[in-house]
């Protein structure tokens, strides 16, 4: 594994990993699909972007505004490096992944969905792609349409065909699971909505800090993750769309910035992508997601994945190991989370005790709740992994969880 | 504290494990169900009130150790009060987790909550408290004679 990651140099670029807990523990952290800590080079560009140029952007003719316009605007365009998207005009920024879908929902899905027509969504959805594409449904008159999973965990994907049809209008799918770790066939299931003419949206969050992403490459429709899940700032994130679906879309909400121009009788919109940024955007936030970019790239995705593949590995084989513990989520494809549930201890009481160790882990139901269901428990404890974990802290998980066995023996 | 047996004890686990009243209340009259959205888990209380004072007391439900053995612990310690009394009791053992009293019980706290104060160490865990507290805030809806289901959130 080593030579793969320099792991030890890259945590040194962490300032957060280096700190002592309450009980004197090292802080072992295994929350990244909640949020990942950031770089350095992250905090640096948001105080050096509030110490030196903070303005607002686009409209100001003095010297603040424009380096604040420009660096705006170079995040965007490392943003659309990032996604091999063809044109910076096709990335939106966003709050988040959540703001991203809810924006095509309200635009492309309120346009485009008739009474009767379908969106399709996985089992396996976050309850930020399921809740929307609902909103949408009963809205519209609408039905929304459910792809199975299995008992690993993964898509069923013989019932694809069967549940594209002609009322069909949108697939929402998700690239990574957030619950399970299951890393979805995209090319597959692109390439059957198309040739059904049924748009696609891909809700990246959970893929993007673990795996090379190409739009044009997958020639998904939309796709949308979150800068605090990438080691960016919070409440930044980022919705790439197909040029001319954007551009045939109504803007959702209005303001100023996403205007040409306003008067009482007629306002004309703006152009991409500025149509749908109304409002002061999170320019500092944009800026620190550009840097968080330049920093996984300089570090390598497919060297990120292919160390992160061998570690998730690992800790498969570490958490098996564990006695009473069941892995929920079995997937053959998976990026970075290991979901698990232990006979006769709630996930909460695991958390308490892997936190009084100094491991941070997410417990519940991870905003999943219908996987929950599909596989009859209330819900899972999940570690889930970024590029600066170590086996040493798999091992300390595992140790954890051999004091959750034996305080609950 | 910096040992998870401090907040686990023996007691605790113990309720856990064997968790008592765990069951539907025959003829029950007062009923509510409490949620906690944070985690799914949800709990039920059904009460027997006979001439003000509670018959016979039962909870359903999942949760974690902290939840379930608070729930097991409160139906014994409500069996048999007046309404008033069960009311009191749970006002107390609210102050116990989530008042702004000290961290150590009073000797009059110690004294009317008997062994619910074992539930003392859930102060410290401010992300458990809720745990602890879920079912009673279910008995006291169920006590007031209210219908809808109580949330944490």
């Amino acid at each position: 594994m080593k030579g793969v990651l320099d792991v030890k140099r890259l945590r040194e670029d962490f300032p957060i990993l280096h700190q002592t807990l309450r009980h004197g523990r090292s802080l072992v952290y295994l929350d990244n699909a909640a949020t990942t800590q950031k770089p350095r080079a992250v905090i640096d560009a948001l105080v050096g972007y509030y110490e030196r140029d903070n303005a607002n952007i686009h409209r100001g003719v003095h010297e603040l505004s424009q380096r604040a316009t420009a660096a705006f605007e170079e995040a965007r365009a490392k943003v659309q490096h990032l996604l091999g998207a063809a044109h910076p005009s096709e990335i939106i920024f966003t709050r988040g992944a959540t703001e991203a879908i809810n924006l095509v929902a309200q635009s492309f899905g309120r346009a485009n969905l008739r009474p009767g027509d379908e969106v399709l969504i996985s089992a396996m959805e976050h309850h930020s792609n399921i809740v929307p594409w609902q909103q949408l449904c009963e809205e519209k008159g609408g039905r929304l349409r459910v792809l199975p999973i299995d008992d690993r965990g993964e898509l069923v994907m013989e019932e694809l065909p069967r549940l594209l049809g002609p009322r069909t209008k949108l697939v929402a799918v998700g690239h990574v699971s957030n619950a399970l770790g299951t890393l979805n066939p995209l090319r597959e299931i692109i390439a059957l909505a198309h040739e059904q003419g049924v748009t696609v949206l891909v809700d990246g969050a959970q893929a993007v800090a673990h795996t090379r992403v190409n739009v044009q490459d997958l020639d998904c429709d939309f796709y949308c993750f979150s800068g605090h899940k990438l080691y960016g700032p919070t409440g930044i994130g980022v919705l790439f769309g197909r040029r001319a679906l954007l551009e045939a879309m109504a803007p959702w909400q209005g303001g100023g910035e996403m205007i040409a121009s306003v008067s009482f009788e007629k306002t004309l919109y703006n152009v991409l992508p500025h149509k749908f940024e109304a409002g002061t955007p999170h320019i500092g936030g944009a800026i620190g997601l550009g840097v968080a970019i330049d920093y996984v790239q300089s570090v390598g995705l497919d060297a990120i994945a292919a160390y992160e593949g061998e570690l998730l590995a690992y800790g498969t084989r570490a958490l098996l190991g564990v006695p009473r513990l069941r892995l929920i989520g079995t997937a053959r494809e998976k990026a970075s989370v290991l979901s698990f549930v232990m006979e006769g201890v709630h996930p909460h009481d695991i958390g308490t005790i892997l936190d009084q160790e100094g491991i941070a882990i997410r417990t519940g139901h991870h905003c999943a709740q219908p996987v929950m269901d599909r596989f009859g428990v209330a819900g899972t404890a999940r570690a889930s992994l970024a590029l600066y974990n170590t086996r040493d802290e798999i091992d300390a998980l595992v140790a954890g969880l051999r004091k959750v066995a034996e305080v609950f023996g | 504290m910096s040992d998870v047996r401090e907040l686990y004890q023996s007691v605790i686990l113990d309720h856990n494990k064997r968790p008592r009243n765990f069951r539907k209340v025959e003829g029950a009259n007062r009923f509510a169900e409490g949620y906690n959205p944070l985690c799914g888990d949800k709990v039920t209380v059904q009460l027997r009130v006979e001439d003000g004072v509670v018959r016979d007391v039962g909870f359903e439900g999942s949760g974690c150790a902290i939840s379930t053995a608070s729930a097991s612990m409160m139906t014994e310690s409500v069996k048999g009060r007046s309404l008033a009394d069960a009311e009191r009791l749970f006002q107390q053992f609210h102050d116990l987790l989530a008042g702004a009293s000290r961290k150590v019980p009073s000797d009059e706290q110690q004294q009317a909550l008997g062994k619910l104060t074992v539930f003392s160490g859930v102060r410290e865990y401010p992300a458990r408290v809720k745990c602890a507290t879920l079912v009673w805030h279910a008995l006291h809806s169920a006590l007031e004679g209210r219908a809808d289901p109580v949330s944490t959130e």
